[in-house]
């Protein structure tokens, strides 16, 4: 654990002083952490410090004989360099050039990306057969052409360097065909009893093709037992489904025509099955023309603050075990047969719930309430009822077959594993994926069960804990590395397919089962092809549908139709359960790394988390509220203590989460991760019992007395608190369309001449009211433009090298503040700040108005970035980009510069395609279309939240969007003229609720 | 007390210090005429090659098109190097037995590449597009050389950024017909600039300076 004191995030006031700052706030409105409401001096000194800790120690010891000297060299070192002869360089063509591959000509190829089983269509751009950069498949349901974080940082999983490079057996370097011998002697003594002693543990299976070997395998040991295990399991869900519906099934939202959507509890814009293509819907109903359009409205009862809770128009904080309560109300509110639930621990204004159900009554057919995993099956089940009695069923909301080939309740398949294993009845065990020896739950100890088993073999990504207790670690190959299929969130089957030959020689895990089933060596592209062939009834025109579906990257034809169901009665009619008396912790999966199979990808290490704006550590959360009644402060190690077990972890006080109640997330505390994993924040999963995974009550927590220092973005680069984001409800943006254009004086008088841009003009619009701060865009940005990671302590001291960051800030009660997210890229601004002190002309402006960085020409000085009033430029202090790993040098897009040390970098509007798509309009004698240049922020965004375009062009979206009265530019008095500007965020508010307007 | 200083010291004082700007000026004159020696720039240096591949003989002598071998110059940044395959369209059928083509046969029946020796380098940081240049009227002789008179190829120009940004302010000096673009023999008429005007006109030539034309 670290103790070192930090700057910025030390919470030295009490919160009784923050919450009168919070409250008497007036100008401005908004402020971007508790730290900027305190004021403290830790946060004046790094607010002020545009380099905190910055490469000032030198100067400090520095008289004036020692400078010249230094400067002397460096003419000198400077004179030299221009002495260098390029160095010898080989071409080496192929042999029998690829038919299609054209050297700097990139490919796209369709496939797929899986979290957890569910499948979103993606398409990767290979060079030269390197895969560099993953976008969205616009042709898929569930991408429509966006992606999210995960699938935009799986190019970084796939070169990881520390991935598992052989075949592992006892610790000693074994070898595939040695496997396969001691697998088949293995298999054979199972023979006799039909595999009574085998199991077969896998992840979520909606792969039909994997399922179908499972069955081939499993009819072969009739005895033998298949378990299905995520610690992030969608167990209640489907147990929710069964209460309902009697069958497991799967839910499908259709949110482009909700009107009025209710989210208990649940992150369905960020996180989850269908989030990305949930977000686009989301947005798409709140597009904002003019005064006279409408908005759907979302309403959020939650109790860890979510990026769905940011963007709801009502939030309520509420306890997660009392959502059952709200459930009951609400239902009760509707006129169903459901019984009251267990008095609300806080104030619940009484206007809220009658007015809710009033809304959705009157948008019956139109309304949705969406419910978040990890509540109990009977809340799921209550919300099928409610959502049938607002005759949403198939309009917003419809049900489908299951997607999972074999679903089943996981936690119970996984007590029943481990019950066998300590029974003995476990002799042969095959781990396919997943990491239970460190997820599954830590009271079952499977760790220690583990290498009892007579023949365990685990094919995994990583030579992990679960690698290190079983006999034989396979290494498997990445999802960019081999054929498969997999199911979306709407069943549509989605065939993935490799972009390059396993870089150390895995296997998938189709490859593996072949070797069960005694399909051994067949290639698993034939594996997958016969499976699919096997199913069409037109032989003929299988070659066809085969191509077109790998061309697609989605299947046609095979889709899951809406499925009739009919609802049990009487549900929620008995009592339920008292009330759950104690501080309540809450488990959830980590925003950016999941349940920890992310832990070694430093893309998501460092991305800042949604909310909380912490990288590289995960947290024990609360509310300001029971921060102050228990004397924690952020930062302060605590003890937590849950069921018998404890463990201890940072604290962060959270403005908006719910009161009496914790919530940590899972993921982090892995031990044998990688380099970039392994150490890294502390393992929720070790008091999360068995019994009840998500939520309880009867949390013990306690000061350590110890610091832990965390490192969070959020207070660096400071924008002085100056009003950034602007923000009106649909009414008074009604009565004054105007009220974005705060002091706006047009025309102000300028000293630099007038410059006229002819011909194209970029320019960027991003709409604070589609942005859900999922974080997508930062890690495309990070993959597009070879964005190194700094690490922890770097972070700490402001050096994150991002070049689009999300603010976020909070608005009005320390308690229950409004949340909103602000993208910042570089505003490229007309008459930049930055461009008249730079001494060696390295950033200057182009005809099209971009503000180029030359990095070839930077000397550092960074002056640049001191005169940057939007703080968007990056400094290399150190040789932060990786020149050394070899397998590194795959993944960098070859059209972008890979910065060294003492370089300034920036947001460049993603200047490499703009000159792509130019090129290609000038060869073919016309101009560039518009839509035809797609940043890589833009390409991501699920929310279609940044709009790129030809500002000279009247008919270019972004020019439509800068004429609309909501468009705002970022410290508009300064004059700087930025080419990126803002639509205004607008609320939509039930006004039975909300009776004052802020 | 006596004189440190003898009378001469003066001059000896003003020797050295007119002496030390001279010397700074030398040095810097040598330094620039040492880059622009073509041991530095590689200019007009025929580099040693796994094969001794000839343009003068492919091209000069049996006029093969310079998009036989650079397949993707018209569509893609790099203009391309031919694979062995290309070389063995040929090669399969005439000097089959040349012991020059050894190396070719091997890269053939090994499938190992053959590794060339790179003549024409830009640095890392420079992104340079051959088929727009192409597309626009840049022949390929203009930057690099001679190519029909080349035994064993040699870079005919410096590449240096003032020599591109020579062109990218000036085209109309160097453009010629897109006919004209892979003639290995063209010669610039003496009407240049009126021709090169022209071009510029029809063409829609544009004189980029921006710096992320080339730098990003």
């Amino acid at each position: 654990m670290e103790t070192e004191k930090k700057n910025g995030a030390q919470l030295d006031v009490d919160i009784a002083t923050l919450r009168q700052a919070a409250s008497e706030r007036t100008t401005p409105r908004f402020w971007r952490s508790l730290d900027e409401l305190a004021a403290t001096p830790e946060f004046r000194e790094h607010a002020e410090n545009e380099f905190p800790h910055g490469a000032n120690d030198i100067t400090a010891t520095l008289d004036r004989r020692e400078l010249l000297k230094v400067m002397a060299a460096s003419a000198a070192f400077a004179g030299l360099t221009g002495c260098t002869k390029l160095p010898e360089q080989r071409i080496v063509p192929y042999v029998r050039q690829p038919e299609q591959i054209i050297p700097g000509k990139p490919l796209f190829y369709a496939t797929a990306t899986t979290l957890a089983g569910v499948a979103t269509g993606i398409l990767v751009e290979s060079h030269m057969a390197r895969p560099t950069k993953v976008e969205g498949n616009p042709d898929h349901p569930a991408s429509l052409g966006a992606s999210d974080a995960f699938a935009q940082a799986s190019v970084l999983g796939l070169y990881d360097p520390d991935r598992s490079q052989a075949e592992i057996h006892d610790g000693r370097i074994g070898s595939w065909p040695e496997f396969q011998n001691e697998l088949s002697a293995a298999l054979a003594a199972e023979k006799g009893s039909g595999g009574a002693g085998l199991r077969l543990l896998t992840p979520t299976i909606t792969s039909p093709t994997l399922a179908s070997q499972i069955r081939a395998f499993l009819k072969t040991f009739p005895s033998a037992k298949w378990h299905q295990y995520e610690s992030v399991a969608r167990d209640n869900v489907r147990e929710g489904a069964k209460l309902a519906f009697g069958e497991y099934v799967n839910t499908v939202y259709l949110v482009d025509r909700a009107e009025v959507i209710l989210s208990l509890d649940s992150d369905f814009l960020t996180s989850g099955p269908g989030c990305v293509r949930y977000s686009r819907d989301f947005s798409r109903k709140r597009r904002v023309e003019s005064p006279e359009s409408k908005m759907n409205r979302l309403y959020a009862v939650e109790s860890t603050p979510t990026n769905t809770g940011a963007m709801a128009d009502h939030r309520l904080k509420m306890r997660a075990t009392e959502i059952e309560s709200f459930a009951r109300a609400l239902a009760k509110e509707l006129g169903l047969a459901a019984a009251a639930g267990p008095a609300f621990s806080s104030s619940v204004p009484p206007e809220w719930i009658p007015a809710v159900a009033r809304d959705l009554k009157q948008h019956a057919g139109a309304s949705l309430v969406v419910l978040g995993d990890h509540q109990p099956p009977i809340v799921h089940a209550l919300v099928h009822s409610i959502n049938q009695a607002l005759g949403n069923f198939d309009k917003t909301v419809y049900i489908t077959q299951p997607i999972e080939e074999t679903p089943i309740n996981q936690w119970q398949s996984i007590g029943e594993l481990t019950a066998d294993m300590r029974a003995g009845k476990v002799t042969t065990l095959f781990i396919l994926g997943g990491n239970p020896a460190y997820d599954a739950p830590a009271d079952l100890t499977l760790k220690e069960l583990l290498p009892k088993v007579k023949f365990s073999a685990r094919l995994g990504l990583y030579e992990d804990e679960t690698s290190a207790l079983c006999h034989w670690h396979i290494p498997q190959a990445h999802s960019l590395e081999s054929w498969g299929d997999a199911k979306a969130y709407n069943g549509a089957i989605t065939v993935s397919q490799p972009l390059i030959a396993p870089l150390y020689g895995g296997k998938s895990e189709i490859d593996f089962l072949a070797v069960l089933t005694g399909q051994a060596g067949e290639p698993s592209h034939d594996i997958v092809r016969e499976f699919w062939k096997a199913q069409q009834t037109d032989v003929q025109a299988f070659d066809a549908h085969w191509e077109k579906t790998l061309r697609d990257g989605v299947m046609a034809g095979v889709a899951l139709f809406a499925k009739q169901v009919s609802l049990k009665p009487g549900i929620g009619a008995d009592a339920p359960a008292a009330a759950q008396q104690g501080l309540e912790i809450i488990f959830r999966p980590d925003p950016t790394i999941w349940d920890g199979r992310f832990a070694n990808n430093g893309w998501l290490q460092e991305l800042p988390k949604p909310l909380t704006k912490l990288t590289w550590d995960s947290v024990a959360m609360l509310s300001p509220k029971t921060a102050q009644r228990l004397g924690i402060k952020s930062e302060d190690a605590v003890e937590l203590k849950y069921q018998g077990r404890t463990i201890v972890a940072p604290a962060w006080v959270m403005p908006g989460h719910a009161d009496e109640s914790v919530t940590v997330f899972l993921g982090y505390g892995r031990t044998r991760a990688g380099r970039v994993g392994t150490g890294v924040g502390f393992d929720a999963g070790w008091i999360r019992p068995y019994a009840t995974p998500w939520i309880g009550t009867g949390l013990e927590i306690r000061k350590t007395g110890a610091k832990w220092a965390l490192a969070a973005t959020q207070t660096h680069n400071s924008m002085e608190g100056r009003d950034l984001v602007r923000v009106a409800t649909l009414d008074e943006y009604r009565k004054n369309p105007q009220f974005a254009q705060v002091d706006a004086e047009k025309n102000p008088l300028s000293l630099y001449p007038e410059v006229k841009y002819e011909g194209y003009s970029w320019g960027m619009a991003i709409d604070l009211n589609a942005c859900t701060g999922c974080g997508a865009c930062v890690v495309a940005c990070q993959a597009e433009n070879n964005i190194a990671v700094v690490g922890k302590t770097e972070v700490m001291i402001g050096r994150e090298m991002h070049w689009i960051r999300i603010d976020r800030y909070f608005e009005g009660d320390l308690d229950d503040p409004r949340t909103y997210h602000e993208p910042v890229v570089c505003m490229h601004c007309e008459d930049a700040p930055c461009e008249v002190v730079c001494p060696v002309v390295a950033t200057v402006h182009s005809a099209e108005g971009l503000n180029e960085m030359i990095y070839n020409r930077c000397v550092g000085t960074r002056y640049c970035s001191n005169n940057c009033p939007y703080k968007v430029r990056r400094f290399n202090y150190r040789l932060y980009s990786d020149w050394e790993t070899p397998s590194l040098f795959g993944m960098r897009n070859p059209n972008v510069t890979v910065r060294s040390r003492g370089v300034m970098e920036k947001c460049s509007y993603c200047v490499q395609r703009i000159n792509a798509v130019k090129i290609e309009a000038e060869k073919q004698d016309r101009t560039v279309r518009d839509g035809e240049i797609v940043t890589a922020c833009q390409q991501s965004c699920p929310s279609e939240a940044i709009v790129f375009g030809n500002i000279n062009d009247p008919e270019s979206a972004v020019s439509k969007l800068k004429k609309k009265n909501l468009n705002y530019s970022l410290l508009e008095e300064l004059n700087t003229r930025p080419r990126t500007t803002y639509q205004a965020r607008l609320r939509n508010p039930n006004p039975e609720i909300e009776k004052v307007a802020i | 007390m006596a004189q440190i200083f003898q009378r001469s010291t003066n001059t000896i004082a003003r020797l050295s210090i007119y002496g030390a700007v001279i010397l700074i000026a030398l040095l810097g004159f040598a330094v620039d005429v040492i880059n622009k020696t073509s041991y530095v720039t590689e200019v007009n240096n025929a580099r040693p090659q796994p094969v001794p591949f000839s343009h003068k003989h492919h091209v000069g002598e049996l006029g093969l098109d310079c998009r036989y071998c650079h397949t993707s110059v018209e569509v893609s940044s790099s203009a391309g190097m031919p694979p062995t395959e290309t070389c063995m369209t040929c090669h399969s059928q005439i000097w089959t037995n040349s012991a020059m083509l050894e190396p070719v046969r091997a890269s053939y029946s090994e499938s190992k590449p053959i590794s060339w020796l790179r003549v024409n380098a830009v640095p890392d940081f420079v992104y340079f597009n051959h088929s727009i240049h192409v597309a626009k009227g840049v022949g390929c002789t203009t930057c690099h050389g001679p190519i029909a008179e080349m035994n064993i190829t040699w870079r005919a120009q410096t590449l240096y950024m003032r020599w591109c940004v020579d062109c990218h302010k000036t085209p109309e000096n160097y453009l010629r017909p897109r006919s004209e673009v892979f003639n290995a023999f063209y010669q610039a008429p003496s009407d240049q600039l009126a021709l090169g005007r022209q071009l510029l006109k029809e063409y829609k030539v544009q004189k980029l300076t921006n710096c992320t034309t080339c730098h990003r």
